[in-house]
């Protein structure tokens, strides 16, 4: 037995046009399907009958390219803890209901179609400092470099970061910081991340500010949507690299 | 936000155990008011390290209204366009959704509770009376509607820093991992007890305890 479903959805037809959330009816929903999927029967309809199909980022639909995202009923990626939106299947709603589908809301994620926004100030705040300087050649011997296994699972917890932008969307400062701390915590727990480590912090929370993203306030709320559940204690560490690279 | 939010709750601790001296009774109130006023002599002549704790309070409330503006400043430009779904809160807490108008609460009646018990203005017992005296006529009774400000307005400080304190912490960089369920746990404990510890002395006046 299929679900029939109400959809609210954002429809922009590019950066310049002010938008409008119009309702979709989508019938005979399979509660296997994922998200996307579901939104894949809706846009194969709308193709059908000459409309434009609903425009949504995905790629790898199995929850670790950082693609996909929207706010589905008020909530990034929707309820469901830990979740990318491609992994988030029909069962968990019920029959009937009526879904909102909004784009990532944040001034330096400009919309560029209905729920596709342009996340370029992530690449930008990774060029002013998300790498290391390593002279390039012949792989390194493994375990040249020892790290301790704490250390290495810590940073691996940072690194899981896939860029999504939901901290940002669920954030109600729009603040990018638990992004930008995934990163600069990720490699400054690690020996190669040290050389670096002072100007690396400074540069990307510059940068972070520079976009245009708004303040951390500590409110927990991107931690609580994050799909890698990315923890708190990295904007801490954050903090304390900045504080220290700014004496 | 976090430094001057520290000498804040310095203060507040100070205040609060202040006020309970007025269980032992009214000398020992007066006594207690009348020594912040010569804190520090012979060296400093009268009022000279109040007038400077009250500057440094004065300038630690401008820069963390400061903050909390600039803050909100900054949230509303970075999202010009609003959610049509009521964004549904998926952290925890009650308290860091009270943090701004729980502010604007807080400093109305810090300026009420200023020309109240301070100044007078507004007080049945005025400049002349004691600090004892302004104490026991701004919470009489027939002025309940003091003490339900006062306690709206304590209730809202104890929220404050039910996210502040440990808050604080993070934003210097000063909590990890394993510190955060200590910090909360003390964050919740010291605002309880700064709660209590002011709710006591006016409803004691409210209910003749104190008179």
């Amino acid at each position: 037995m299929g679900m029939n479903l109400t959809l609210k959805v954002w429809r922009q037809n590019g950066s310049e046009d002010k938008g409008r959330m119009v309702t979709y009816r989508v019938e005979d929903v399979s509660p296997d399907m994922s998200f996307l999927e579901m939104l894949d029967v809706l846009n194969e309809r709308l193709i059908l009958e000459g409309d434009d199909p609903v425009a949504f980022d995905h790629d790898c639909r199995e929850g670790i390219c950082g693609m996909c995202g929207m706010v589905i009923n008020g909530v990034a990626h929707g309820e469901q803890v830990a979740t990318t939106t491609c992994q988030l299947h029909m069962r968990h709603f019920e029959d009937n209901a009526v879904i909102t589908i909004e784009p990532w809301r944040a001034a330096p994620f400009p919309v560029v179609k209905d729920l596709v926004v342009d996340r370029s100030a992530f690449d930008r705040i990774i060029q002013a400092g998300g790498f290391i300087s390593v002279p390039a050649g012949s792989a390194p011997d493994a375990h040249s470099v020892p790290v301790k296994k704490v250390d290495a699972d810590a940073a691996f917890d940072a690194a899981t970061c896939i860029g999504c932008g939901a901290c940002v969307a669920a954030c109600p400062n729009g603040s990018a910081s638990l992004f930008t701390a995934a990163k600069i915590t990720h490699l400054s727990l690690l020996p190669q991340g040290q050389p670096e480590r002072a100007s690396r912090a400074k540069a990307m929370v510059e940068q972070m500010d520079a976009e245009g993203f708004g303040g951390c306030t500590n409110t927990g709320e991107c931690t609580a949507v994050c799909p890698k559940g990315i923890p708190l204690d990295t904007i801490a560490q954050m903090n304390r690299d900045y504080l220290k690279a700014s004496k | 936000m976090a430094v001057t939010g520290a000498v804040l709750v310095l203060f507040l601790v100070g205040h609060m155990v202040g006020n309970l001296k007025a269980f032992i009774g009214a000398d020992s109130f007066n006594e207690y008011a009348s020594f912040l006023r010569t804190m520090g002599a012979p060296i400093l002549t009268y009022r000279v390290a109040l007038t400077i704790v009250e500057v440094v309070l004065g300038v630690c409330i401008v820069l963390h209204m400061w903050s909390a503006v600039s803050l909100a400043r900054r949230a509303g430009k970075a999202r010009p366009v609003k959610y049509a779904a009521k964004r549904k809160s998926q952290a925890n807490g009650y308290a860091v959704h009270t943090m701004r108008y729980g502010g604007v609460i807080i400093l109305l009646f810090v300026i009420y509770h200023l020309l109240d018990l301070t100044f007078g203005t507004v007080n049945p017992a005025g400049w002349d009376g004691t600090p004892y005296e302004r104490l026991v006529a701004s919470f009489a009774p027939e002025r309940w509607w003091v003490t339900l400000f006062y306690v709206v307005a304590v209730i809202m400080v104890g929220l404050h820093l039910r996210h502040g304190l440990w808050s604080a912490f993070q934003t210097l960089g000063l909590a990890s991992g394993r510190s955060y369920r200590p910090l909360k746990a003390a964050a919740a404990a010291i605002s309880a007890v700064l709660v209590l510890g002011f709710l006591t002395v006016p409803v004691a006046v409210m209910i003749g305890v104190i008179k």
